[in-house]
């Protein structure tokens, strides 16, 4: 079974038309990345998923539950899944680990306090009051309570922004840890490096609907795209575009008799394959 | 497999963390506890009129500052902090927990009875220690005291829940809330002998439970010949545990009807 299952969803503000028909499988033990720009129906969709809000059409599977759903079920699969949302704070006077003990307590099988203080590297900040820790050190407490209940399904809302590149590398150490334990991670981010460093599968949505679903190589036809050959001959730069650099560089070495000057090699990054899909607007 | 943790021991858990967290708060427990108990010293020092045989005006305002010590401790403090822990996001993160709302309120709840008694505890003590206000010997006047202060928290505490969803913003909830807290404290005889007051204000203040916690406080701690001297011309006890209870369903049908996790 799918830990999520989403045919037809659709979602409405008043006259604006949020989610506009959106149809998403996601495996169990799948890691995928939802992508785009501010405004296109990412944290609608990602937030109805989460049962944070009501949809107006379609039919939504999380973990086999329909999200909509209140009461005692509700508990039981509040139990089964973990969320780290975008932007929360706290009034601060509590320690790190006065915190994430308590909310191990609402959970049926919680993880070992100390072990998820390790693994989101916060040990030596363990007995320091929340108010006290950095941006970067309260966004790795906002993951510990995520993953403090031991979940099956794991929602990541831009869990790394904010981060220096060190603490981002042992982020997604962490959540290649998940991976091993079979956790299912949908993760939004706006940093392509990290989609194409962690998921299996990246979707890109848009305007409310999803654009593109692939692998994060396969993206947009990424993998046969022209890649763009450039070297020095003499005192000009000289480009080509091909669909088989092996061939131009083997014809180039020739050319030269061995070294080739400056030579570069250009395949589409993940990012320019999802510029062009949304528009090439930056946001 | 283990079975997911009952709402009512969750709410024990988190009635200590909510103390925890209050206490860990130096302006809020000064702010909040204190202030009552100041405000309790200075009118004891400046009204010392005898208002009635055998009783002082600071008998009449220890009555006042236990009954709205009720509505400072509960429902304004819970109407200003949820809004605030709604604009940090620290509700929405506990509602895609599996803790359910009930624990939340009984937590809020136990907070506030804890509170509450310290306050009732200063206020009683400052009031025997400088003003010679005589404790009632009564048995019956301190089950009436018992079921005001039961009474009283719980309407309190779900009336500050309900009404946190008022203020739009953590940022603006005192200044919503504090202005409602202060005229009803006027209007209802706290400051001031009721019966002194224009009608109009006692009719609106009716409307309200704050005054009928103090009157209900007052037939605790003045003499029953001063009874005859209100409104009514009796404590009319019945009528405040009727009031209260009404109010005590309003809140609660708010709090749990229309309680707002998140910002939008």
């Amino acid at each position: 079974m799918n830990a999520i299952e989403v045919t037809g969803l659709s979602k409405s503000y008043g006259q604006v038309k949020a989610v506009r028909g959106i149809d998403l499988s996601i495996a169990t033990g799948e890691i995928f990345a939802l992508l785009g720009p501010n405004g296109a129906g990412k944290t609608t969709t990602v937030e109805i998923l989460e049962g944070f809000r009501s949809r107006d059409g379609g039919d939504v599977r999380v973990l086999g539950f329909d999200p909509s759903n209140d009461g005692s079920a509700a508990r039981e699969w509040r139990n089964r899944i973990g969320i780290v949302l975008q932007s929360t704070s706290d009034s601060g006077d509590l320690t790190v680990i006065e915190t994430i003990e308590h909310f191990s307590g609402y959970y049926s099988n919680p993880r070992k306090v100390e072990e998820v203080i390790n693994s989101v590297g916060l040990d030596d900040k363990a007995g320091s009051l929340i108010r006290k820790l950095s941006g970067g050190q309260r966004r790795r407490l906002d993951v510990a309570l995520g993953i403090i209940g031991n979940p099956e399904l794991l929602f990541l809302d831009e869990p790394t922004t904010g981060f220096d590149p060190q603490a981002r590398r042992a982020f997604w150490e962490l959540i290649e840890k998940l991976r091993g334990d079979g956790t299912t991670i949908l993760l939004t981010t706006h940093y392509l490096d990290e989609a194409e460093a962690l998921a299996d599968r990246v979707g890109v949505i848009n305007d409310g609907v999803i654009l593109a679903l692939s692998t994060p190589s396969e993206l947009g036809g990424r993998r046969t795209a022209q890649a763009l050959v450039s070297w020095r001959d003499g005192s000009e730069i000289k480009t080509e575009s091909t669909d088989n650099p092996t061939a131009v560089v083997n014809k180039l070495t020739t050319h030269f008799n061995g070294d080739i000057p400056e030579l570069t090699i250009i395949r589409p990054s993940l990012e320019d394959i999802y510029l062009s899909m949304i528009g090439g607007v930056h946001e | 497999m283990n079975k997911i943790p009952s709402a009512l021991s969750l709410g024990l858990r988190r009635g200590g963390l909510e103390i925890r967290q209050f206490a860990r708060q130096r302006e809020s427990v000064i702010f909040t506890l204190l202030f009552p108990v100041i405000l309790l010293i200075i009118f004891g020092s400046v009204f010392k009129d005898t208002i009635a045989p055998g009783v002082v005006f600071s008998q009449y305002f220890l009555a006042g500052m236990v009954a709205s010590g009720l509505v400072n401790t509960g429902f304004q403090a819970l109407a200003i902090t949820i809004p605030l822990e709604r604009d940090f996001g620290a509700l929405k993160r506990l509602r895609g927990t599996p803790m359910p709302a009930s624990s939340y309120f009984i937590g809020k709840a136990i907070l506030i009875i804890v509170s509450m008694s310290l306050q009732i505890i200063m206020l009683l003590a400052v009031g025997i220690l400088f003003f010679k206000v005589e404790m009632p010997t009564d048995p019956h006047k301190w089950f009436t005291f018992a079921w005001l202060v039961l009474l009283g928290s719980a309407c309190s505490t779900a009336l500050g829940i309900a009404f946190s969803i008022v203020p739009k913003s953590g940022r603006g909830a005192s200044a919503v809330v504090s202005p409602v807290v202060i005229v009803l404290q006027f209007f209802s005889g706290v400051f001031f002998i009721f019966t002194q007051l224009p009608s109009w204000m006692q009719q609106v203040a009716a409307i309200f439970p704050l005054k009928w916690l103090t009157q209900g406080m007052r037939s605790v701690f003045l003499p029953d010949s001063f009874g005859r001297q209100e409104v009514a011309k009796s404590w009319e006890n019945n009528r405040t545990f009727a009031i209260l209870v009404i109010w005590l369903i309003i809140g609660v049908f708010f709090s749990v009807r229309k309680f707002k996790w998140d910002r939008d």
